[in-house]
């Protein structure tokens, strides 16, 4: 807003953005490349799911739009016995602009889980949290990343009329529109493909992942730092069948564990953990993985006597004010064996774009931000993403606007920098805060944890 | 005649002479210069002879200006107000000359068009909605498939390329050459666009023979505060339009306001908008908008105001008229000749019989 009002006060166009990587190319009369309306560049689960939405969107009708994916197609003809190790939490406002454009019902159709109760509690203290709706609605689904794919892409094949996928297709150079308008060059976006095909587009979005090209060529400044944690990832098997509706997080000094459940008998693991301790759990043989598993869980061994005194001073507390508040710790169901090979690591940090748009540019998902699993809130953020930019394009269609228009762009990114930045750095906190082992800080939490769990309407403050 | 060194009363303050304002394009344009000195104010003007490409300068000091002198100094105006023109055509050449030197500006959004972009945000919903009125069954994507409209003083394209995105077939017609090439060229780009958009330079008076009647709508919108001749320009605008077209404007209110904030504020304190483009005498009240109107049988459907706020470069509808405002009117559905085949849409045979206005829009919004 701010840049807007200098460049108003009479600042020429330029001295609003300057990048390193603007070239400006000179067309004499128009060109013979397709101009597409939108170009998503990047299929992963928010690209591909915001050419969908924008494909069965009304106003984009008469529009083009295409989808760029560096990989081949992934086709699913069988949905797999043994569960894919990379699941996704979706939660019900993601879930419903999955379903906005159909593809929730193919996600219904294969298979997901609906958990009904988080709990969170501390490694070194009594502390927990309990997160559950009224009525014990469903809080949000876990599914598998490659059965959210899939769907994605049968619905993509069902308006192939309006979008065009390429796939194994990487744009390696991106050509920007001079910032002033100039009579004789083209105002439009220009992709060169690594074949060497070249298209135009009036407005691109890069949802190519934490190491965005698109927010590189653009000379977007990206604040980010690698934490020195990395996550492990498998497929666990339970050793009796379970209700399995709940999610559990356990916060160890090392890192935070997670429990998600995928079925009766089943439920994958996020261990977020130092590199060293991560690389081990990797290679170790897999009875000493389930007792490392079961014990982050179980152990109590991290307890102090002083912080266990001061929970329960306010435990007692909060049982005379509130006596309905008061939640008895459970214990996770425990493991008994975990898939072969679907132990991954993979390295965890924190990414913020400064500028989510530019002039026909913009960035959704991962190339916006980057957060730590331990929220779950990744991919929900992306699909956040996608709502407010499609929400804001449909509405700039609907008005006969140029869609790269800085305009609506600008109340894109104001939308959702304010969402964005606030989870961000509230996860950034969590993580910080949980990292120690120091009783001042175990002691804050705790309390902090206890009073959170009593007040609800905090609760729900933090979205659930 | 021009007024060179009139003043109002002794204590009276002189305001400024307006070069000529386009009474005929061979006019010689006088040298005039007139300083007149009076306390802290002092106002020089000079207007450069034969400089036809070149903005006409206007150099005010005005620091300290009280609305009571702006008083004394619209009562002057008003005297020699009226411009004489025994000329049939609107187009004022003096306006065009003022267009001509910044047309290459039309596109930068945040250059000095800005405030033209951001009304985009609510002259084309207002056009789009009262036209989709009349559309039975719209095609999502394109909801003004089959609409003819004409967009008159188009400038650079800045409404007519809106209008065509939305899938009417759109005739841009202008007075200066050079914003025409200017909405040319842009339009050129994108493959869309350059098939259902078209431009001519033109005065409206030039194509009403060959176009009589042919346009379901018609655009003037920031126009009728530059013409010469509005009664003939709305004549024009209604001998154009099909029965039951429809006319939407957006022009100035004549009003203290109005010359307060849309002249002196915007033109020469603030300068939102360049000096010169617009003159006060010009600006048109709704009133005589709509008795004009009346007269030519165009029915006023809706005045609604519209309001700038400088800070944040929107703008918003309002029940205040006395600044800028948006009117769409309606002809009269009564024809004399049979109709054509561009009448059905999309297959139904909205026939419209010689006795009647069958719009129900219109039956809805008739004025009491």
């Amino acid at each position: 807003m701010a840049a807007r009002l200098v460049s108003r006060c009479g600042a020429v166009g330029a001295a609003a953005y300057s990048s390193p990587l603007v070239s400006c190319r000179r067309w004499s009369g128009a060109s013979t490349d397709t101009v597409y309306d939108v170009v998503v560049s990047g299929g992963g689960l928010v690209g591909a799911a915001m050419a969908c939405a924008l494909g069965y969107d009304i106003h984009f009708h008469d529009k083009k739009i295409l989808l760029l994916e560096a990989g081949p197609k992934k086709v699913l003809e069988k949905l797999s016995e043994t569960y894919s190790n990379r699941v996704s939490s979706i939660s019900p406002g993601s879930a419903t602009l999955l379903s906005s454009f159909g593809a929730w019902d193919h996600i219904c159709n294969m298979r997901y889980r609906a958990f009904r109760r988080m709990q969170v509690w501390d490694a070194c203290s009594e502390a927990l949290i309990m997160f559950d709706k009224d009525n014990l609605d469903d809080m949000g689904y876990i599914v598998e990343n490659d059965v959210i794919m899939h769907a994605l892409t049968k619905q993509l094949e069902a308006v192939s009329d309006r979008v065009t996928v390429l796939y194994r297709s990487k744009a390696i150079r991106y050509t920007w529109p001079c910032p002033f308008p100039m009579a004789d060059s083209s105002p439009w976006v220009h992709i060169t493909l690594g074949d060497g095909s070249t298209f135009q587009t009036k407005l691109l979005i890069g949802a190519d992942g934490h190491n965005s090209g698109v927010r590189q060529a653009a000379g977007i400044q990206n604040v980010s730092w690698n934490y020195d944690q990395s996550a492990v990832v498998a497929t666990l098997h339970l050793s009796e069948a379970t209700e399995n509706n709940v999610a559990w997080q356990r916060f160890l000094p090392s890192g935070p564990i997670a429990l998600l459940p995928l079925s009766d008998t089943l439920s994958s693991l996020v261990w977020s953990t130092s590199h060293e301790h991560a690389a081990q759990l990797v290679s170790m043989d897999e009875e000493k993985f389930v007792d490392a598993v079961n014990s982050a869980f179980w152990s109590d061994a991290d307890h102090t006597d002083f912080i266990d005194t001061a929970g329960a001073m306010l435990q007692y507390a909060v049982g005379l004010l509130k006596p309905t508040k008061v939640s008895a710790r459970q214990l996770p169901p425990s493991v008994a064996r975990v898939d072969a090979k679907s132990r991954v690591l993979f390295p965890l940090g924190l990414g913020h774009a400064a500028e989510y748009v530019r002039p026909r540019v913009a960035l959704i998902g991962d190339a916006a931000h980057r957060v730590h699993p331990l929220a779950g809130q990744g991919v929900n953020m992306g699909f956040g993403d996608i709502s407010s930019l499609a929400h804001h394009l449909s509405t700039a269609a609907f008005n006969g606007k140029d869609l790269g228009s800085m305009s609506h762009l600008t109340g894109y990114e104001t939308e959702r920098q304010r969402h964005n930045t606030a989870l961000l750095a509230a996860t950034d906190l969590l993580k910080r805060l949980y990292s120690t082992s120091a009783a001042p800080l175990v002691l804050l939490r705790t309390w902090g944890l206890q009073a959170t769990n009593a007040v609800s309407p905090l609760k729900y403050l933090l979205g659930f | 005649m021009w007024g060179g060194g009139k003043l109002g009363s002794s204590g009276g303050w002189f305001l400024r002479v307006l070069g000529p304002g386009g009474r005929n394009t061979k006019a010689v344009r006088p040298l005039i210069s007139s300083v007149y000195v009076k306390n802290q104010l002092s106002w020089i003007l000079q207007i450069k002879p034969g400089v036809f490409n070149e903005y006409r300068t206007m150099w005010f000091k005005s620091y300290r200006m009280t609305f009571s002198c702006l008083n004394r100094i619209k009562s002057f105006r008003y005297r020699w107000a009226r411009l004489y023109s025994t000329s049939q055509t609107t187009v004022d050449s003096g306006e065009v000359k003022t267009f001509l030197a910044l047309a290459h500006k039309w596109w930068d959004e945040q250059g000095i068009y800005a405030p033209l972009h951001s009304m985009n945000d609510l002259r084309v919903p207002f056009i789009r909605d009262n036209l989709l009125k009349t559309i039975p069954n719209h095609q999502p994507g394109k909801p003004l498939f089959g609409m003819k409209i004409l967009d008159v003083g188009c400038g650079g394209g800045l409404l007519t390329e809106p209008l065509g995105r939305l899938g009417a077939s759109v005739i841009g017609i202008d007075p200066v050459d050079e914003n025409i090439k200017t909405a040319q060229c842009h339009k050129s780009f994108d493959p869309v666009l350059d098939k259902r958009i078209e431009y001519r330079v033109c005065s409206l008076e030039e194509i009403v023979e060959e176009t009589a009647e042919t346009f379901d709508a018609v655009v003037a919108s920031e126009v009728v505060e530059h013409v010469i001749d509005l009664e003939t320009f709305l004549q024009c605008c209604c001998q154009v339009l099909k029965p039951s077209g429809s006319l939407f404007i957006t022009t100035i209110n004549k009003t203290q306001l109005s010359y307060a904030l849309g002249i002196v504020f915007s033109e020469q304190i603030a300068a939102i908008v360049p000096k010169g483009t617009h003159t006060w005498e010009k600006f048109v009240s709704p009133e005589t908008l709509e008795s004009i109107l009346e007269s030519n049988g165009l029915l006023v459907q809706t005045v609604v105001g519209m309001l700038y706020n400088p800070f944040s470069g929107y703008w918003h509808w309002s029940e205040n008229t006395s600044l800028n405002y948006a009117a769409h009117a309606v002809k009269s559905g009564v024809q004399e000749h049979p109709m054509s085949a561009e009448f059905a849409f999309k297959g139904e045979a909205e026939e419209l019989q010689a006795n009647a206005c069958t719009n129900p829009a219109v039956h809805e919004e008739l004025k009491k």
